[in-house]
């Protein structure tokens, strides 16, 4: 079992938690991912780690309440105790040798793109972070992500806070000004990740991606998460999950993530009795 | 001994039947009688030269127990099956006993071998049913020496089990939230209920072996860090866990799974059963392509899961089915559809890409190839196409490379399989142990179960020595 030590509501849906889970804390890297199991009757859901305290032992995820299992994990609080956590899985994500890099965040993708800014400006590389979300009210990690990069972009489809527009525009703006990178890094929803690769691939800048398919094992078993990348199927649970952007099949990608839509329609909510 | 009952057929055991079983997850063989199981012992001829047990790979002392069955004497049969094979009611179910003791049994020279598996899930059921009278195990006077187990599917549970019997502190590490392994993930519920699995596991829990769940070695543990944290020898039994696709057109269509996924999704997260939470397709037409153990475990837990049409897709004829005998015949009558010497060429979908159909061409069969199976040949201009909106993929899996990736001193061969001496089953690391399907490919229960043993007895001989 795992204790929940501490529980922040960063916006209406997104839950921020720190984990004790010292195996997991001491191994941790950027860009790896755990599975959890809420209780016996929970799905495996995977999680990127947000962050991780080897010394404290704990590991920190943010996540956004989306479904039948975000939604009863984000009904816990400190104190209380989650049945199954497992990692660190996949692979941390590497650096090429890059003096400027673009982090392009979308929504609650920012959860998963600030640690990889974070990592980055440590490494003393100067981060640019572009951050997307729908409106204003829902912006998260604003502080955090200032404070690792050297220009920081809010980004609001309603132009509610920060640049009016998507991501895309901003970074295409970036690039066009003249500001150079050596390697855009994009996490987000499915498509926006799309399109920031469809924006850089022109350019030729190299972009990678964190990508989210649906999982079961998450130790490369089950072969749910397989997507195509440049032709050839990949496992993102041990190969992933960043891949090049420029070489993946987005489309097949979206279409295999709706695989339980309809059925989760359907579910009825074990703490609410009610359907979703 | 009394004279031998000379029937020539296996004493009969009730299954539920077919057409009710095929909607159901229960155990679909009830297994025998206190009657019935002394009927079927009393046809054993006692051999002197025991060839039933040179088929047996943990060495079962067949004979002996079956006597005991004759003599109504269960408990006393079970001391005897238990003192060689760690988890009888997992093996007596799903054992390939035509394949081994009962192939050597004399008594199927002239009609059917003595029914040895089915005895010994009687006994094994028995002794679970009258644990109270069991005598409690001896537990082995710790000899403070502790040993690492990675993986507690069949081979690492064995293994577990004979170490802490020695006296051995045995940890075993293990992925997934739930021990078992493949006994847990991978054999559905109507084959081998889940609660038997989980009372064999107590027992081994009961002799001393703790058991860690939740930990991916090689992530969250590399072997060299478990062995500096004072394990004395490792045994790696990790399983041949990645699942193999075919490499066609459609395989990444929505309705496309692995084997692996499906039961994974079925036996271990228990995506049939009302309250859980983890999806899985309700499907109506189902391809399985495969004919191994894991197709058919795949194809009736479809069948089970509403399918109307369930089919089978091999590219060999019958006679080269590596699956169970029992297992083909039980799915036959419970209405599932083989179309034999049928090779998939594609997987055809929808505009938004679910799964409508599997295309495929017909076979004939070859010349006998390496493996002495005659080899198919496609038949020009016989493709076709039979209509389904799911795929299950079995065509066999290759051991995963989480491990043998993360430690440098252990050597693979060419197939991903972990390198042992044959003798002892050590690795190219001093000390570290393997066996079960990370060594040898997908293989059976049995042979892992057997795996374990022998690479116990050599950590065991090894440690004393050390």
């Amino acid at each position: 079992m795992f204790k929940i030590i501490q529980k922040d509501q960063l916006n209406d849906t997104v839950v921020r938690m720190v984990i004790e889970a010292p195996y997991i804390a001491k191994k941790a890297r950027a860009g790896q991912f755990i599975i959890y199991r809420i209780d016996e009757y929970g799905e495996r859901i995977p999680l990127t780690i947000a962050d991780h305290d080897s010394e404290a032992g704990t590991i920190t995820i943010i996540f956004q309440t989306i479904g039948n299992s975000t939604k009863s994990l984000s009904l816990l609080e400190a104190g209380d105790y989650i049945l199954d956590v497992v990692g660190p899985l996949g692979v941390a994500t590497e650096y090429g040798d890059v003096k400027r890099v673009a982090v392009v965040g979308g929504g609650v993708g920012c959860a998963i793109a600030y640690p990889q800014a974070k990592t980055l400006h440590e490494m003393g590389v100067e981060v640019d972070v572009i951050a997307g979300f729908r409106s204003k009210d829902i912006v998260i990690l604003e502080d955090e992500m200032k404070a690792v990069s050297e220009g920081f972009y809010l980004c609001t489809d309603d132009g509610s806070a920060g640049y009016h527009g998507f991501v895309t525009d901003k970074l295409k703006e970036l690039i066009d000004s003249g500001r150079e990178y050596d390697e855009v890094i994009a996490i987000g929803p499915v498509p926006m990740m799309k399109f920031v690769c469809k924006t850089t691939e022109p350019y030729g800048i190299k972009t990678i991606v964190s990508l989210n398919p649906i999982m079961v094992d998450g130790t490369g078993m089950c072969g749910g998460c397989r997507v195509t990348v440049d032709g050839k199927i990949r496992y993102a649970c041990v190969e992933g999950p960043d891949f090049d952007g420029h070489k993946v099949d987005f489309d097949e990608l979206m279409r295999r993530n709706s695989t339980y839509i309809e059925q989760q329609k359907d579910h009825v909510c074990r703490l609410t009795g009610g359907k979703r | 001994m009394s004279k031998p009952n000379m029937q020539l057929t296996k004493t009969p055991v009730t299954e539920q039947e077919p057409l009710v079983r095929a909607r159901n997850f229960k155990e679909v063989c009830l297994g025998y009688t206190e009657e019935e199981a002394i009927n079927e012992a009393s046809r054993c001829l006692n051999c002197k030269n025991r060839p039933c047990m040179t088929g047996c790979p943990v060495s079962v002392r067949i004979p002996e127990f079956i006597e005991k069955v004759r003599e109504g004497r269960f408990l006393e049969a079970y001391e005897i099956i238990k003192s060689t094979n760690n988890l009888p009611a997992i093996s007596g179910r799903v054992c390939p006993q035509e394949r081994q003791c009962e192939s050597k049994c004399v008594r199927g020279i002239k009609g059917e071998p003595v029914a040895i598996g089915r005895l010994e899930r009687f006994v094994a059921d028995y002794a679970m049913a009258h644990a109270d009278e069991l005598k409690e195990p001896a537990a082995a006077e710790p000899n403070g020496k502790k040993v690492a187990v990675i993986g507690a599917g069949p081979a690492g549970l064995s293994c577990a089990g004979d170490l802490a019997k020695l006296g051995y502190k045995v940890t075993v590490f293990e992925a997934f939230h739930t021990a078992g392994g493949v006994l847990s993930y991978g054999i559905p519920e109507f084959r081998l209920p889940k609660a038997i699995v989980q009372k064999e596991i107590e027992g081994l829990k009961n002799v001393g072996v703790e058991i860690m769940t939740n930990m991916v070695i090689g992530k969250v543990l590399s072997i060299d860090e478990i062995i500096e944290d004072g394990y004395e020898a490792v045994f790696v039994g990790s399983g041949a866990g990645l699942p193999r696709f075919m490499g066609i057109e459609g395989e990444a269509l929505v309705g496309v799974y692995s084997a692996n996924e499906y039961l994974t999704r079925i036996n271990l997260m228990k995506a049939f059963m009302d309250g859980y939470d983890t999806p899985i397709m309700r499907s109506k037409a189902v391809a399985v392509v495969g004919g191994g153990n894991v197709a058919m475990d795949a194809a009736r837990s479809a069948m089970r899961l509403g399918a109307e049409k369930v089919y089978i897709v091999y590219r060999r004829s019958a006679d080269e089915l590596p699956a169970r005998r029992e297992e083909v015949h039980h799915a036959k009558e419970e209405g599932i559809e083989f179309r034999l010497l049928n090779n998939p060429t594609r997987i055809l979908g929808d505009e938004k890409g679910n799964v409508t159909g599997i295309e495929v061409i017909e076979m004939q069969l070859g010349e006998p190839d390496q493996s002495g199976r005659r080899s198919p040949v496609p038949v020009e201009g016989s493709e076709h196409i039979i209509d389904v909106d799911t795929v299950i993929i079995a065509i066999g899996t290759s051991p995963n490379p989480l491990i043998r990736s993360t430690t440098p001193g252990l050597e693979a061969n060419k197939r991903g399989c972990l390198v042992v001496d044959e003798e002892t089953n050590q690795t190219t690391q001093h000390g570290v142990y393997a066996g079960g399907d990370a060594v040898t490919g997908a293989a059976t229960v049995i042979l892992a179960m057997g795996a374990g043993k022998k690479a116990a007895a050599s950590i065991d001989e090894y440690l004393k020595n050390k």
